[in-house]
């Protein structure tokens, strides 16, 4: 069966630096993939190639068979590869509401629309509370991006992907900044996903990890050091030497008490 | 914190806005030697609302913006002259002419953001100022255009002395081009608007065609501009090039931040506001009357962000407020 995204020898390099090195990954239907590695180890410019807003200097991308390489940003969120930002990104003076609106009203083709009401579009405006209520926003929904707290916005960057219809999900340390205990609302959310979605999530917390993945890949200096099975690969020798004298030490070992 | 969502509800009218057109309905019985400059006003009114939708809604920076104005005064008066004498549809040629400049440029222009598109819009409109200096076979050049005429408004209303046919068909022009802009805004291709005005990066990555609803919002304006441009030559009978100056671009620019920029309103109070001091203050000093003006638009940035409608908004805001706390 063809996969849902896959990337052959996918290559970036910033000047003399190679942060992306010969990435091949694959996704089948409804992966749920994690994506670790150590800080600077090129995970976020993996995800700005995928998504298009950097263009690899070398190898290929293929949305479910199709080549999408060179294809717009647009275009591919149109194709349903969809991305969350590792530091939120929204319409920070739009309400909760108007930032998932905008992203149900272009999905739905409603953008182009220059004399109906917006505000009468009742089948938009009640899709975009669905999703808002599914992640316990409902209470913030007319409250601005810039006056709600972190972990909420974590929370609404989610449901703008949501919002999308995605068929591929790329989520960039979705629990960065989120306080632990609203950490198990995100993961509540994601496991709600449409089973036949395929996520790749990008994570350094290893019980999130743990709870989240079926399918785990390292990736270390631009390079995948393996991908396997999360057992595998949070017991492999290799793995726990890279994350030695990494902040992500802790953290790594807190997540395999068994290790 | 708002209770609703003011981006959704911007096609709900608000009963206060009939007080403004009762307003210029007024001027028309109050004023009868003043239609002249009542009509001056309705027009500049009409192209910064026509601002307003790049500048305020959609986010594009222009000083510009007297480059559509001037096209359409051109082509109407033009067109006039050249034996095309019916006015609707002289208007309507005249904002398509725009419109179209608009969207030929616009593709590439709109790549363009900040200081840079600044730039280009200003440059645009000294070529276009210098084109027609040098062509002046078909504008005039400094002399301007003068030798064209109208016929009747709906064959009916006859082009009088005392302007009361200008008034009332710049103000038509006006109500009209309102309520399209308004619904335009206040669709969901206006919340995409507001969208690439908060965040233009973001915009792309959930799939929105951003140059084309930029194109789209900028022809529009271009158009309204023309109108604006073609009302101007129909109702002065005269076109020269200080239609196409960077004055005018300018003019336009602070009748909308006066006003507020992003309420259609705005637009509609910043013209007059400006106009009248401009007026009565040049009469009182012609050489200091920069300065009233000056002073008015430090008072609506420095204490208005939004404008004088920004400051009302504000007042309206504490009355509520000490209302509010009153209340048991
Ligand atoms: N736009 C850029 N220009 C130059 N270097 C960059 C750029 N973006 C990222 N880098 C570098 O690439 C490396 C990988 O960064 P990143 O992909 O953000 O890592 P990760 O997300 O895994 O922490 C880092 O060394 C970073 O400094
Ligand atoms: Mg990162």
């Amino acid at each position: 069966m063809t996969a849902a995204l896959e990337t052959f020898d996918l290559c970036k390099t910033f000047g003399a630096l190679k942060v992306v090195d010969r990435v091949s990954l694959r996704l089948p239907q409804g992966a749920r993939h994690a994506l670790i590695g150590p800080n600077g180890a090129g995970k976020t410019t993996l995800v700005q190639l995928l998504s298009g807003v950097l263009r690899a200097d070398s190898g290929r991308i293929l949305l479910a068979g199709a080549d999408i390489t060179t294809s717009s940003q647009q275009r591919r969120v149109k194709q349903g590869l969809v991305r969350t930002f590792q530091v939120t990104n929204l319409f920070r003076g739009l309400s909760v509401l108007e930032n998932v609106f905008l992203a149900v009203s272009e999905r739905q083709g409603a953008s182009r629309q220059m004399f109906a009401a917006a505000g009468r579009r009742r089948d938009l405006i009640e899709r975009a509370e669905a999703i808002i209520e599914q992640l316990g926003l409902a209470g913030d929904r007319h409250r601005r991006i810039s006056e709600i707290a972190y972990g909420q916005q974590r929370l609404v960057e989610i449901a703008v992907a949501l919002s999308l219809d995605p068929k591929v999900l790329l989520l960039d340390e979705p629990a960065a900044g989120i306080p632990s205990r609203e950490t198990s609302l995100l993961l509540d959310a994601v496991e709600r996903l449409p089973p036949d979605i395929a996520i790749l999530m990008i994570e350094h917390d290893m019980h999130v990890v743990r709870r989240f993945a079926r399918e785990v890949s390292v990736l270390v200096g631009g390079r995948i050091l393996m991908t396997g099975l999360p057992h595998e690969v949070m017991s492999s020798q290799e793995v726990h030497s890279v994350y030695l004298g990494q902040a992500g030490q802790k953290r790594f070992t807190a997540g395999v008490p068994h290790v | 914190m708002t209770a609703r969502s003011e981006l959704l509800e911007r096609h709900s009218y608000n009963p206060i806005e009939a007080l403004y057109w009762l307003l210029l309905i007024g001027t028309f019985f109050a004023f009868p030697n003043y239609l002249s400059i009542a009509t001056t006003v309705v027009i500049m009114a009409l192209f910064a609302l026509s601002l307003d939708l790049v500048l305020g809604f959609a986010g594009i920076v222009t000083l510009g913006h007297a480059a559509y104005f001037g096209i359409g005064a051109y082509t109407a008066a033009l067109l006039a002259s050249g034996g095309w004498r019916e006015p609707i549809i002289d208007a309507v040629l005249a904002g398509l002419a725009s419109a179209g400049l608009a969207l030929m440029i616009g593709p590439a222009l709109l790549l363009l953001d900040g200081l840079p598109l600044i730039m280009v819009t200003m440059a645009v409109s000294a070529i276009l100022f210098e084109a027609a200096n040098k062509a002046s076979w078909l504008t005039g050049g400094d002399d301007g255009l003068r030798d064209f005429s109208f016929l009747p408004v709906f064959g009916l209303f006859p082009w009088s002395v005392y302007g009361q046919t200008s008034y009332l068909y710049a103000l038509g022009w006006l109500a009209l081009l309102f309520v399209l802009v308004r619904r335009v805004v206040s669709s969901p291709f206006g919340v995409a608007l507001q969208g690439i005005r908060e965040n233009r990066a973001r915009m792309r990555l959930i799939g929105s065609p951003v140059i084309g609803h930029l194109v789209r919002a900028y022809t529009l304006s271009a158009f309204m501009a023309g109108i604006a441009g073609a009302v101007h030559a129909q109702t002065n009978k005269f076109v020269s090039l200080e239609v196409l100056g960077i004055d005018t671009s300018v003019d336009v620019v602070v009748m909308l931040v006066l006003g507020g920029i992003g309420r259609l309103y705005g637009a509609l109070i910043g013209a007059p506001i400006y106009i009248l001091v401009k007026h009565f203050a040049a009469e009182w000093n012609p050489y200091h009357w920069m300065f009233i003006i000056g002073a008015l638009l430090i008072v609506a940035v420095r204490f208005g962000y939004g404008g004088l409608l920004g400051i009302l908004g504000r007042i309206e805001a504490w009355f509520a407020r000490a209302r509010g706390t009153r209340k048991p």
